[in-house]
């Protein structure tokens, strides 16, 4: 690396701090200097041409109500700042809580008459990392809101509970031994601040609840359906664990 | 009775030792998705970039402990640790939803178990 890069480096880890004070730390802190580099460089980051078509659909109408999301909240910039970085939420209609990406969904079926799309579709990744972008940097803040504590107090029990022939805990890996290889992987802290997120591995943007899913079919455990509330409990668990923490969103991972 | 002692041993002495095949038992310990081994354990001869960092490295494993032992650590690790993350290569039940694939089975079999041993008891 030439000095100039370097001192470009430095300044973009200045922009966006990722260790905190208490010792948490991103995942991007257990990367190699190119994969941060990667993450950094949004010219580089291959994330970004999802980030690209989020704004294409932002802007496009969908459903038989033919709306855009931009007709009801014109400019993500504005408008969707610091949202990624309060979710998951409650919502009052449902009576239930949502992630971003069921956010996004509810949108589609409530005010556009537009089907809901799987968890993996490529749109609704690619309109959660548009979404998610315009909170970049800000502090993830879940919600102060006691009609979530149920939710984060299941996704508490399962991050604490040994699963599959493994039997290995969330916890045993990402409380105890971050930092440690699991084979040729460096455990990270599994902090959820980057997502959706492009992994090396797929070579493709994840949702992450897909990320999740590698860790508990890596136990050898079943996972849960796609529609089940434990991925919804964990996501709500980890967003109280990495409050305070900047959003990344969209990272890179290996 | 000296020859009784002698054939006595030559009984007893490889039943300990569990009787396995160190070559397939090497197989088993390096493979990645079959024993799992190197996921937490550094072992001899292998690149160190892949393998863990969880466990200790089990080089000389077999002259530190006794093929007793070693069965032993496979097979009930809780035992000598009751908050251990080594699974417990014969246990197939008390387990939290294991993969359909994998339920009601033990991770490795008594036989590959016994193959695994021969193997670490090699390593001095
Ligand atoms: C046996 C160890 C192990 C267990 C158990 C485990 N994980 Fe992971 N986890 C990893 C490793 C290793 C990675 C990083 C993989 C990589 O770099 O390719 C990871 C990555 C993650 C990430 C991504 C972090 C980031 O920076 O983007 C999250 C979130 C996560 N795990 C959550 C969980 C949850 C929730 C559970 C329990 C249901 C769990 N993990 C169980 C090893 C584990
Ligand atoms: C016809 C109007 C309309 C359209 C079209 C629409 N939304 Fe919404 N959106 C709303 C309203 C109203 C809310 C407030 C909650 C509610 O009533 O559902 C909302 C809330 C949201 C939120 C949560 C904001 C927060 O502060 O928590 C997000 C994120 C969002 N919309 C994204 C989208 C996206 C992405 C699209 C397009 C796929 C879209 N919306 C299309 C009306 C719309
Ligand atoms: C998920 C992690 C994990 C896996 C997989 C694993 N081990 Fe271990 N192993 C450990 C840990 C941690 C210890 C340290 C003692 C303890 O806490 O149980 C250990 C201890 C041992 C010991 C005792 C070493 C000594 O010097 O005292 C032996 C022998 C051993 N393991 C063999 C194996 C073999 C053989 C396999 C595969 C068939 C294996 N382990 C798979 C984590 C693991």
């Amino acid at each position: 690396m030439n000095r100039r890069s370097a001192a470009l480096l430095a300044l973009a880890m200045l922009a966006l701090p990722a260790t905190a004070d208490d010792g948490r730390r991103s995942g991007l802190t257990f990367m190699g200097p190119a994969l941060q580099a990667l993450q950094r460089d949004d010219g580089q980051n291959p994330a970004m041409l999802w980030v690209q078509d989020g704004e294409q659909l932002w802007r496009s109408p969908a459903g038989t109500s033919g709306k855009r999301c931009a007709d009801c909240h014109g400019d993500a910039s504005r408008s969707m700042a610091g949202v990624a970085a309060r979710y998951p939420a409650w919502d009052a209609a449902s009576g239930g809580a949502l992630n971003l990406a069921g956010r996004i969904n509810a949108c589609r079926s409530r005010h556009q008459q537009a089907a809901a799309l799987p968890v993996e579709h490529a749109d609704l990744l690619a309109l959660s990392a548009y979404v998610g972008l315009q909170s970049r940097g800000q502090p993830l803040a879940p919600p102060d809101d006691a009609r979530l504590a149920p939710l984060r107090q299941q996704g508490q029990l399962l991050w604490q509970q040994r699963l599959g022939q493994l039997n290995l805990a969330c916890l045993h890996c990402h409380d105890q031994r971050a930092g440690q290889r699991l084979g040729g992987a460096v455990i990270p802290q599994g902090h959820a601040t980057g997502y959706p997120s492009y992994r090396l591995e797929w070579q493709a943007l994840g949702s992450l609840q897909r990320r999740l899913r590698g860790c508990v079919v890596g136990v050898r455990a079943e996972p849960w359906a796609a529609d089940a509330p434990a991925w919804l409990a964990l996501e709500a668990h980890l967003a109280q664990r990495a409050a305070g923490m900047p959003v990344e969103t969209p990272a890179v991972r290996p | 009775m000296h020859l009784a002692l002698l054939a006595l041993a030559a009984t007893a002495a490889p039943a300990a030792l569990a009787q396995g095949d160190a070559a397939r038992g090497e197989a088993i310990a390096l493979h990645r998705s079959q024993g799992l081994c190197v996921l937490c354990h550094a072992m001899p001869g292998q690149n160190p970039a892949l393998q863990g960092t969880i466990g200790p490295p089990l080089a000389g494993v077999g002259s530190r402990l006794d093929a007793a032992t070693l069965r032993q650590r496979l097979v009930a690790p809780e035992q000598f640790n009751p908050e251990t993350v080594m699974p417990a290569y014969g246990r197939s039940t008390g387990l939290q939803q294991v993969a359909a694939a994998q339920r009601g089975k033990p991770l490795l079999t008594d036989a590959q178990i016994d193959d695994v041993v021969a193997w670490l008891a090699t390593l001095r």
